[in-house]
């Protein structure tokens, strides 16, 4: 039992990062009709927001290494140590926190400067060339993160006091069911995130006008709106939503440049098994396919079927391919 | 008529015999050009002779290749007399003069092995077939390197492995052309075990989180074969993808698993994320069976320590080399390495320096670049001053012997490198094993 719930908190912690980035994806691929091979390159240029802002609140004066007696080597010390002692300490230790901060106005810009700039000129040519054109984006980003930050992996820590990990068992009378804070942390995070965007997208009238757009774009243009305008700004929103996710995944899994490529793939399969276009199926099917990689994970699975843990999201992928095309909640 | 056949016999024999001498020196000839011209792949012609640097640049153990490659250019700073000649200046049965080697500057072209296989066989056929290497050295997988060494074996270049730990590589992988300074799996658990007994009994419920590919395998096998022997059992051994990011789906079953000991059968980034998930699952704060849960890692290194950072203090492993080996050979290189870079060399560095210096070494010794006479330099060749104490390529496997270090993460550093704390120097007898054990043949040398 106890063995069961945490694979299924594990599984929904996974669900919570595939649903985020599946859920910008299928939003661009809703309103603009494009299928934007850069999404993944969106979720990792949001961690490399993180990383900036660690490199920039540790930005440190160089003392000599006095322990040292071999070489000449040198201690680096943060300037917002030295200025404000303990203060500036707790400042640095809250990166991630500030980083969620600075990525907000810093994605929407990305966003809107790779839809205006490239993605808008693809609108009416084929998914093909779409996919090539965004890859292709997705390919020269990371390599200028590459030439940046290096090909390494950077460790970026959690705040100190949600670092360890909760006995959330004892909660339920179980024992064992210990749990990171801060993998709990991201799956109320990414479960806000995806509220605030169907409360954005259904309680607003701009939200309104997107949906109406995404049912029936010539009808709401002949009423005058401009909705090409609005789904310029969805497409920052979800720039926005990847790069949330890609900042709240970095004390989870320490960021690099490949990372983005890693994810899309996954994204791609949640996107498809959701139903390509629906919001609701992004969400269930990046919970869903997150429990089913972590249920079958299980020793007790895997003895029976070993490397099935490898494979169950792209064979669940085949068979929803197979039985229902138009995916869970996709619409013919 | 019988003169003309006196004639006809006479000038046919004497025609005969000119036509032989002229006909063998005309066969000859060419041959002995021929012979002399490809007598090896890559002969060094002018006055420079080219070292393969195939190390990885991205990919799960990029860390190391980066250390690796700062290691190369200064053993080739030093072999080419500059600098201060860092471990030219320890090592024993030395034939190097530090102008070179045999008389030509050394001069390096490097690859990017990606972590891998057909990658790095890919730059490595590059640098053979389009830079003219003559050696190829480098990589920090184990899986990499039993590919390229068998590539290069097939083309007959030699191969000095970088960072490679699994006993394949010098066993049933082994190769003539192969050579492996760097200790193996065998050698680890051999060491480790009795480490293990004293710190935490011999009444321990072990769970293996293994990288699935030969390195990975290698290590679970030497790891459970020595701790089974002191009266551990193993829980279960779990294969995980290299490079798979987040390993919380592999951890959160161990929590309620009845294991009272994790083994990390990882190495670089994927030990460094898979330890720090460990922690934050809060493993070394649980109770097991009665006991304090323990984590291990077999094969540690600084850098992996540094990636891990706080979670590695405590923790027990084994290492080929650490910068704090207070021997002569070993401040030679940590003082070159830190005047050059800032920061000490990583155990990846030291194993790819030394291997550059004893590839050298033989080339002087043996007068000749020739693969073949090469490998007779080295077999079997016993050398000091080059930080592990007295050490021996063994001729049947092409295996160096040596002590092995035990360590754990250290608790007080002393310095911001000062990460691993040498717990033990296990003796070169305690780890030695017969080759035969590991089967594998070595081949011929063809040139």
């Amino acid at each position: 039992m106890e063995a069961l719930l945490l694979q299924v908190l594990n599984g929904l912690d996974k669900g919570g990062a595939y649903a985020l980035i599946a859920l910008g994806l299928t939003l661009v691929f809703g309103t603009l009709g494009v299928v934007n091979f850069a999404h993944g390159a969106l979720f990792m240029l949001g961690a490399f927001v993180a990383v900036s802002v660690q490199n920039v609140l540790t930005i440190s004066k160089k003392v000599k290494d006095e322990s040292i007696t071999f070489f000449d080597a040198y201690k680096e010390t943060p300037y917002l140590e030295i200025w404000w002692g303990d203060f500036g300490s707790l400042i640095i230790d809250f990166s991630v926190p500030i980083a969620i901060l600075v990525a907000i106005p810093v994605m929407l810009l990305i966003g809107l400067a790779m839809e205006r700039g490239l993605v808008r000129h693809f609108y009416k040519r084929e998914h093909a060339d779409q996919i090539l054109v965004t890859f292709g984006l997705a390919i020269v980003l990371q390599e200028i993160v590459k030439a940046n930050f290096g090909a390494n992996p950077i460790p970026i820590s959690a705040p100190d006091a949600v670092a360890g990990s909760v006995d959330i068992g004892s909660m339920f009378g179980l024992t064992g069911v210990v749990y990171p804070w801060w993998r709990i942390l991201y799956l109320c995070f990414s479960l806000a995130v995806i509220a605030g965007v169907f409360a954005f997208l259904h309680m607003t009238t701009f939200g309104m006008v997107v949906r109406a757009g995404m049912h029936d774009r010539e009808t709401v243009g002949l009423l005058g709106i401009d909705i090409q305008r609005r789904f310029t700004i969805v497409f920052g929103l979800a720039a926005v939503v990847a790069g949330l996710a890609g900042v709240m995944y970095t004390p989870i899994l320490p960021p690099d440049y490949h990372m983005g490529m890693d994810f899309l793939v996954l994204s791609f399969v949640v996107v498809v098994v959701g139903g390509m276009g629906s919001l609701p199926g992004a969400v269930a099917a990046g919970f869903l396919l997150g429990i089913l990689q972590s249920f079958f994970s299980m020793n007790e699975v895997k003895q029976y079927l070993p490397g099935i843990d490898q494979i169950i999201i792209y064979l669940v992928a085949v068979i929803i391919l197979l039985v229902r095309p138009r995916g869970l909640m996709g619409k013919d | 008529m019988s003169d003309e056949i006196k004639k006809f016999g006479t000038l046919s024999r004497r025609g005969f015999l000119k036509a032989s001498v002229a006909g063998a020196a005309v066969t000859a000839a060419p041959t002995i050009l021929i012979n002399k011209a490809h007598a090896y792949i890559n002969e060094p012609k002018g006055g420079t002779v080219t070292l393969g640097f195939n190390v990885p640049q991205t990919g799960a153990y990029a860390d190391e290749g980066a250390d690796e490659l700062r290691a190369y250019k200064l053993a080739v700073k030093h072999l080419n007399g500059e600098g201060d000649g860092g471990m030219l200046n320890t090592m024993t049965n030395k034939a190097l003069t530090g102008n070179g080697v045999l008389g030509k500057k050394v001069a390096y072209v490097t690859g990017d092995t990606q972590t891998k296989s057909d990658a790095a066989r890919a730059s490595a056929k590059r640098m053979i077939e389009k830079d003219g290497a003559i050696m190829i050295t480098g990589g920090s997988s184990s899986g990499v390197a039993v590919a390229v060494q068998s590539l290069c074996h097939e083309v007959g270049v030699i191969f000095m492995a970088g960072l490679t730990h699994s006993n394949d590589t010098t066993g049933k992988d082994k190769r003539k052309y192969g050579f492996r300074h760097f200790f193996n799996t065998e050698m680890s658990g051999a060491a480790l075990a009795p480490v293990l007994e004293k710190e935490f009994g011999n009444d321990r419920v072990a769970y293996h989180l293994t990288a699935d590919y030969t390195w990975g395998w290698s290590q679970e096998g030497s790891i459970k074969k020595y701790t089974e022997a002191l009266g551990w059992k193993t829980k279960a051994a779990v294969r995980t993808p290299l490079g798979a990011g987040d390993f919380s789906q592999y951890i959160t079953p161990v929590l309620n698993s009845g294991a009272d000991v994790l083994v990390l059968n990882h190495y670089g980034k994927d030990m460094v994320n898979s330890l720090t998930q460990a922690v934050q699952f809060g493993l070394r704060d649980k109770m097991v069976n009665g006991k304090q849960f323990q984590i291990v890692v077999p094969l540690f290194s600084r850098l992996m320590a540094q990636g891990a950072g706080e979670n590695i203090k405590g923790i027990y492993g084994s290492t080929n080399w650490n910068w704090s080996l207070t021997d002569e050979g070993s401040r030679a290189f940590v003082k070159s390495f830190g005047a050059e870079y800032g920061f000490p060399p990583s155990q990846a560095a030291h194993t790819c320096y030394v291997q550059t210096l004893l590839y050298a070494n033989a080339c002087q010794m043996a007068g000749t670049f020739n693969p073949c006479g090469v490998i007779e330099a080295l077999e079997g060749f016993e050398f000091d001053g080059m930080g592990n104490g007295p050490t021996e390529y063994r001729a049947d496997d092409h295996q160096c012997f040596k002590d092995v270090l035990v360590v754990r993460g250290n608790e007080n550093p002393s310095s911001q490198f000062d990460l691993l704390k040498v717990v033990q120097v296990t003796p070169r007898a305690q780890v030695e094993y017969p080759a035969s054990m590991l089967g594998g043949e070595l081949g011929e040398c063809r040139a």
